[in-house]
């Protein structure tokens, strides 16, 4: 498969959160989300309780899908960051290791080029446990839990 | 693909609602949205033109509860049915982990019908799937019209592998639950096998 399952544990789930909280705490951002290229949030940092997630997520994977398509169409390799502006809160989009999407969403307590410095670093930590995480997956057989989900299991799911 | 979280013990899930334009892809979910209890679902997106025809894609984020100690997450997606739109339908489709192909039931929209189920089948190749090995179901939708083609001539031309298909009026909800559930069956099951 192109695009194979993305499985996290836990000692990667908390490396990767411990490098968003130092990447938000060193870039003096506001928010740090790691979105998956599908669109599933992954770990965040700093201010979210007055975030919709989900759907900030849904829509960093479409516009991130968007500008690869545009970049394949002009033969470009891929487009590895974006950067939008606005009055009060900007945001900077960043490739890591072509399976998710670092999210900068900060304001003038910071600047454009710290922000590029410190997620320059972070990338580059975050694509390493990204590759290990592929080959834990590949190698690791899933736990018996999914061997034992029954019709009714999922019958009950729908059950209001 | 599906996410599997170990550590926050929640699985992810991608279901994408292909078919022509104006089959009720964008109909289907905003039913699923209105019929769906508040601590369930997220925020409905449509990225839409000014007609309201889909122009990206509409999200739905639906968490349905837990299965053996992990929650369950649906990411429902529609794709634009215009033809013209078919570099952003790839896109939509990345990652997915089953696909509803909702069939406009009206007898001048067969031809439309079988070119979106052709179209699907070549897209989802270019992503390296096979529509014949992933989770797949059916609707025929627009049942209610006075010009739609019974059901076992749709199955006929638009599902000769037989995959299950379900009878849908989108707009009063009919069909709507059944076909979803059956997706999502299929999808979880696929987990089961350990894909
Ligand atoms: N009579 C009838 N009309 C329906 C039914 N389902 C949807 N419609 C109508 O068909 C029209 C198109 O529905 P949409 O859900 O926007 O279609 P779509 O598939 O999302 O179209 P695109 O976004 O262009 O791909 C709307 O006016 C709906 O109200 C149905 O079961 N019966
Ligand atoms: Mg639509």
């Amino acid at each position: 498969m192109l695009n194979p399952q993305l499985v996290m544990y836990d000692e990667e789930q908390k490396q990767i959160e411990k490098i968003a909280s130092k990447l938000h705490r060193d870039s003096r951002s506001k928010t740090i989300l790691l979105v998956d290229k599908n669109g599933q949030l992954i770990a965040s940092a700093g201010e979210v309780s007055h975030l919709d997630t989900t759907s900030l997520s849904s829509l960093v994977a479409g516009n991130v899908a968007a500008t690869g398509g545009i970049a394949k169409l002009i033969e470009e390799d891929e487009f590895t960051g974006q950067y939008h502006e606005g009055k009060g809160i900007s945001i900077h989009l960043t490739l890591v290791g072509r399976r998710a999407i670092l999210v900068v969403l900060f304001d003038k307590n910071t600047t454009h080029g710290l922000v590029r410095l410190r997620v320059r670093k972070a990338s580059a930590e975050l694509a390493k446990i990204f590759e290990e995480l592929a080959l834990k997956a590949a190698s690791t057989p899933m736990p018996s839990v999914f061997d034992e989900i029954t019709d009714e299991d999922i019958d009950n799911l729908f059950n209001d | 693909m599906s996410f599997i979280n170990y550590s926050s013990r929640e699985i992810n899930c991608k279901l994408v609602y292909y078919g022509p334009g104006l089959c009720g892809k964008t109909t289907n979910l905003q039913y699923i949205y209105n019929k769906t209890r508040p601590e369930a679902k997220g925020k409905m997106i449509s990225l839409a033109t000014e007609t309201e025809r889909t122009l990206f894609f509409d999200f739905l984020p639906l968490s349905l509860g837990e299965i053996r100690g992990f929650k369950t997450r649906f990411h429902l997606y529609t794709v634009p049915g215009q033809v013209f739109y078919d570099a952003s339908r790839k896109l939509i489709l990345k990652g997915v982990d089953g696909v509803c192909f909702v069939a406009d039931s009206q007898e001048e929209r067969m031809e439309a019908n079988i070119e979106s189920l052709d179209n699907l089948r070549i897209n989802l190749n270019e992503q390296g799937y096979d529509l014949d090995k992933i989770p797949y179901v059916i609707q025929w939708n627009k049942r209610d019209l006075p010009n739609a083609v019974p059901v076992n001539i749709l199955s006929r031309e638009c599902n000769p592998t037989g995959v299950p298909e379900f009878e849908a009026v989108a707009v009063s909800g009919q069909g709507v639950f059944d076909t979803l559930k059956a997706l999502a069956k299929q999808v979880l099951a696929e987990l089961r096998k350990g894909t």
